[in-house]
């Protein structure tokens, strides 16, 4: 039995099927899930995809956090599921708390939509334990509210428990201390801001993104 | 008795306001001179049904705190109004 990922579909989402080809492409088995359903059952790992979840009306991933599925997703997280949100699905889990901190707009006044460098900080996380520590991967990030801010003893907490996950090498968007993306306590529960999705395939450009997407199915495994 | 809420958001201090800062730039080359600290926010509006503006302002600033605004990146400030202009007598004065 492969391992099934649900990906979670709001409306005004666009990153699903992108989600569902990289998990398919590596051996998982991709699988919608409508997020005014709450039945995460026979899912392995949870995707929270990039897009505008709800237009982005009021602020992004404000919100898709009321929708039935988070609620399923958070009580999943709490089992110890492993949970990956991407971008918008990052922003998401940030407004629901199961992730800290909040996205706010880039430091320049510019929608960013680029390969960026990302270097592993941890392997201790969902999305990296198959990756190396040190490695640095090009993974496109595609965002205007992407600029990763949190109070400072939030950002100590983050440094002293080793989470966070990714550094940007050259700093896009103006993330406090480079932040790409962080894991919760349980380590289960990651958001970054850049698309290991779009990287999974020479077409587009690089694979650089199978470790993590590999690591997110081993985690599910 | 309803009650008119006004929801006055704005950034916190150090959080990244590209639309002020867009604005700001332009207006010197516009002629306009002598202006600054532009911020852009965002203003929501609602009515509240309530016993008094006490537990209104409390209501709307439970909703404020809780959903309409991210505390970690925006700051709100609420004004609360009776709907009707001549209501009646506060209860127990």
């Amino acid at each position: 039995m492969s391992t099934v990922v649900g990906v979670v579909v709001f409306p005004g989402t666009n990153c699903e099927m992108d989600a569902v080809e990289a998990v398919n492409g590596l051996g998982g088995t991709g699988r919608l899930l409508w997020h005014g359903d709450d039945d995460l059952s026979g899912v392995d790992a949870v995707i929270v995809p990039g897009g505008f979840a709800h237009g982005d009306y009021l602020r992004p991933g404000a919100i898709a956090r009321f929708s039935p599925a988070m609620a399923a997703v958070a009580r999943f997280a709490v089992d110890g599921g492993p949970v990956l949100g991407i971008c918008n699905g990052f922003q998401v889990l940030t407004e629901a708390g199961l992730l800290p901190g909040a996205l706010q707009k880039n430091r320049g006044l510019k929608f960013l939509c680029r390969p960026t460098t990302v270097r592993v900080e941890t392997t201790e996380s969902s999305l990296t334990g198959s990756a190396v520590a040190g490695a640095e991967l090009s993974i496109p990030i595609n965002h205007f509210e992407g600029n990763y801010t949190c109070d400072m003893s939030t950002l100590q907490q983050l440094r002293d428990e080793d989470r966070i996950v990714l550094r940007y090498v050259g700093n896009p968007n103006g993330s406090i201390d480079d932040i790409a993306g962080i894991c919760n306590e349980a380590r289960n529960v990651v958001g970054l801001m850049p698309h290991p999705e779009r990287a999974c395939s020479e077409l587009l450009g690089s694979t650089d993104g199978e470790v993590l997407i590999r690591s997110l199915l081993a985690a599910a495994a | 008795m309803q009650f008119s809420v006004l929801v006055d958001i704005r950034l916190r201090d150090g959080i990244s306001d590209p639309a002020g800062a867009t604005i700001e730039r332009a207006l010197p080359v516009l002629g306009y001179e002598g202006i600054g600290g532009v911020t852009v926010g965002k203003t929501i509006r609602f009515t509240i049904e309530a016993a008094d503006v006490g537990a209104a302002r409390e209501a709307a600033a439970e909703l404020t705190e809780s959903f309409l605004t991210n505390p970690v990146i925006e700051d709100a400030e609420l004004t609360v109004e009776a709907l009707v202009a001549e209501a009646s007598p506060e209860p127990g004065t």
